[in-house]
């Protein structure tokens, strides 16, 4: 009688991890990587000039400007995080024109005014709003309105550049070279050029939140259409799926009834990574998924091994309980031996490389985990469930042949 | 069935393929991606098949030359074009983009990678060092729970694994890329994962055995664990397989050094870490 109730027990035990690991999934999803949704990964470097060494204070000014750029542009979800000492990794899911966007992300965006000989009259901290517009005569512009301080400035350069033109510079592209026609003391002012209206609201964002304190270079950066993202799922979930059926097919030729319940508990082991990654907000890439995928032979492995180890305890005379139970005592240190140098390599590549191989050994370090837990929980109390039933005392099951 | 009796065999045997290798290596290099060595990938589909000299054309009426490799290739019954050339700035980018955009309206830009020469070299010397660290990392372990003896020679026997790839790598020429570090690692991790077992077996038979000779003990322990190994590499064989043919141009690589590092890290499992043991122990034997 209590041996029955263990085995409820077990089963309970066992249909309740499998409830919660759905649960989880269903609950918090899988967060897909970029190359799988689509999007855009920025590597951004910061570059030191004469007058500023990069610090955390110019670091921190760089992300908050940056951040503020990508929330002007309307960009959901984005990523901004330092990495290092002077990077900076930013990553646009779902984002329509990526070009532009990064376009926009790292311009050090520095406001100039200049004179006709090229000097530096005045420069864009003067400016404490501008916004994209249009003018009199209906042409896009920018304006934007001046500080305090900023409006005196501004009377006296326009007073001394009267009649003369004054270059209005956005890093080193010109925007406009107008001629000041009359002394400005008025709270800002208008800035033409323009040939849409999207590029005056670039700009406008630009000028607005300020420049970067120094100049950033994009070292890297990679950017995935949406079709391709879906492509790359489908592809790689038809194929893990048929990976899975065609192992199934052969566990079950080879080991019989056994050979069904690792079926089965591969399925579950299936759950149980799927639920982990939810719950732990992993980040699944493509070659995510691989590592996923290759677990799934880690765990296929870590069957083999036990069932193997059955095998030859029923072969050397013992009865099916005591086989399962002794056979299981000596796969624990192999599995256990086999799969934490795997679960090492995993961590090490882990910490030492980033973005997308990071998130192949993340998956697969999970993996083998939920693997080995997978093997020595619900193997262990499924074979024990079946373990009176004349379907594992078979000849044949566990592939066993007769006569040898 | 006697193994470690023609261990010398197997010793030629990968002895052979790592020198033909190494020759390719030699000579030929391997062809290293823009992840090592910087450059720009990008890729567009079009509605109508644009040929490479057309998409030279569009191209060579910018005010920069790119001097660009091209490939056709097609996504989802999309004709398109791969286009691979030296690190582009954004600027550079958006140019080819509009240069093929004003030509052919159904231009589609479904990915772009540019790599610095920096990131290239730094992602270089993260792999060195990943690998040196998880090797130091494996021979601490297994000498903790094993012996030395079998920590160096699980090391070799990892070493063998990879030079295999490497050196098929450079005889195909197939591109080495970020991908290709990460296979290298889960190579690294399954030939450790296989010869374990093995040497698990002999750990057992070394307690189970004692009047039988070390040859004796790792034979029967290679032999009775075969099962398990045959089983094994042919699984996960099978799922490399599935992803290789249906998962996609991207994985390909990926899954190719895996075939090749899963073949020869179940054969080296086999015929070459339990055989270095028994000869290492005949050495001290002798000695």
């Amino acid at each position: 009688m209590r041996y029955k109730q263990k085995k409820i027990l077990k089963l309970v035990a066992i249909i309740a991890l499998i409830g919660f690991a759905y649960f989880l999934f269903s609950y918090y999803g899988i967060n897909l990587g970029l190359d799988l949704q689509g999007g855009a990964h920025i590597v951004l470097q910061a570059q030191e000039t004469e007058n500023r060494e990069i610090n955390d204070d110019v670091m921190t000014g760089i992300i908050s400007i940056i951040e503020r750029r990508v929330n002007q542009l309307g960009l959901t979800e984005p990523v901004i995080q330092r990495q290092g000492e002077k990077r900076i990794i930013v990553e646009l899911p779902a984002i329509d024109d990526p070009n532009e966007a990064i376009d926009t992300i790292g311009r050090t965006a520095m406001l100039t005014f200049k004179n006709s000989s090229g000097e530096v009259v005045m420069t864009g901290d003067v400016i404490n709003d501008a916004s994209a517009d249009y003018d009199q005569y209906g042409r896009p512009v920018v304006s934007f309105k001046l500080t305090k301080e900023g409006q005196k400035q501004f009377e006296k350069v326009t007073r001394r550049l009267l009649g003369q033109k004054m270059g209005i510079y956005l890093d080193n592209e010109r925007l406009t070279n107008p001629t000041v026609q009359s002394v400005i003391s008025g709270a800002g002012g208008q800035i033409t050029g323009y040939s849409t209206v999207e590029e005056a609201r670039e700009d406008a964002i630009l000028i607005r939140e300020g420049s970067l304190p120094v100049p950033v270079n994009v070292i890297a950066r990679s950017t995935v259409g949406p079709t391709l993202g879906e492509i790359a799922i489908d592809k790689s979930l038809t194929a893990g799926l048929l990976g899975l059926l065609l192992v199934g097919i052969y566990m079950v030729f080879y080991y019989r009834f056994p050979g069904i319940l690792a079926a089965i508990i591969l399925a579950i082991y299936g759950l149980f990574l799927l639920g982990t990654l939810s719950g732990l907000q992993a980040t699944l890439t493509l070659p995510g998924i691989a590592g996923l995928i290759l677990s799934i032979g880690m765990a296929v492995d870590a069957n083999i091994i036990i069932f193997e180890r059955i095998k030859d305890e029923i072969k050397s005379g013992k009865t099916l309980r005591s086989a399962i139970d002794s056979g299981f005592k000596r796969a624990y240190t192999t599995i256990l031996d086999a799969n934490v140098t795997t679960i090492m390599t995993a961590l090490i590549l882990a910490y030492f490389t980033s973005g997308t191989v990071r998130g192949f050994a993340v998956t697969l370090g999970i993996g083998v985990a939920v693997s080995m837990f997978t093997a020595f929980f619900v193997t262990r109390n499924m074979l024990d469930l079946f373990s009176n039933t004349k379907l594992l005392k078979s000849d044949k099951a566990f592939g066993v042949r007769g006569g040898q | 069935m006697d193994i470690m009796g023609k261990r010398k065999i197997w010793y030629t045997i990968s002895i052979a393929i790592i020198l033909i290798g190494f020759t390719f290596l030699l000579f030929n290099g391997l062809n290293f991606g823009i992840d090592f060595t910087g450059g720009t990938i990008l890729e567009f589909t079009f509605d109508n098949k644009v040929t490479n000299t057309e998409v030279r054309d569009a191209i060579s009426e910018l005010d920069f030359s790119i001097d660009p490799q091209l490939q056709q290739t097609e996504l989802d019954g999309k004709p398109g074009v791969i286009i691979k050339t030296k690190e582009l700035n954004t600027d550079q980018i958006s140019g080819v983009e509009k240069a093929l955009e004003d030509k052919y309206s159904s231009t589609d830009m479904i990915r772009s990678d540019m790599v610095g020469p920096l990131i290239g070299q730094e992602l270089r010397r993260n792999a060195i060092f990943a690998i040196i660290i998880a090797s130091l990392a494996i021979v601490a372990y297994i000498s903790m729970r094993f012996e030395f003896r079998f920590a160096i020679v699980a090391i070799i026997t990892l070493l063998h694994d990879v030079s295999i790839v490497l050196g098929l790598f450079a005889i195909l020429q197939k591109e080495i890329n970020t991908a290709f570090v990460a296979a290298l690692l889960t190579i690294i991790g399954y030939s450790i994962n296989d010869t374990i077992v093995i040497f698990d077996r002999i750990r057992e038979n070394m307690k189970l055995m004692r009047r039988t000779p070390f040859i004796e003990k790792a034979n029967t322990a290679v032999l009775d664990t075969l099962p398990r190994s045959i089983n094994t590499s042919l699984t996960t064989l099978i799922t490399i397989l599935a992803i290789y043919f249906f998962g996609g141009a991207s994985l390909q690589t990926f899954m190719l050094a895996l075939f090749i590092g899963m073949f020869a890290g179940t054969y080296s499992s086999i015929f070459v870490s339990s055989p270095l043991l028994v000869t290492w122990t005949k050495k001290l034997a002798n000695n």
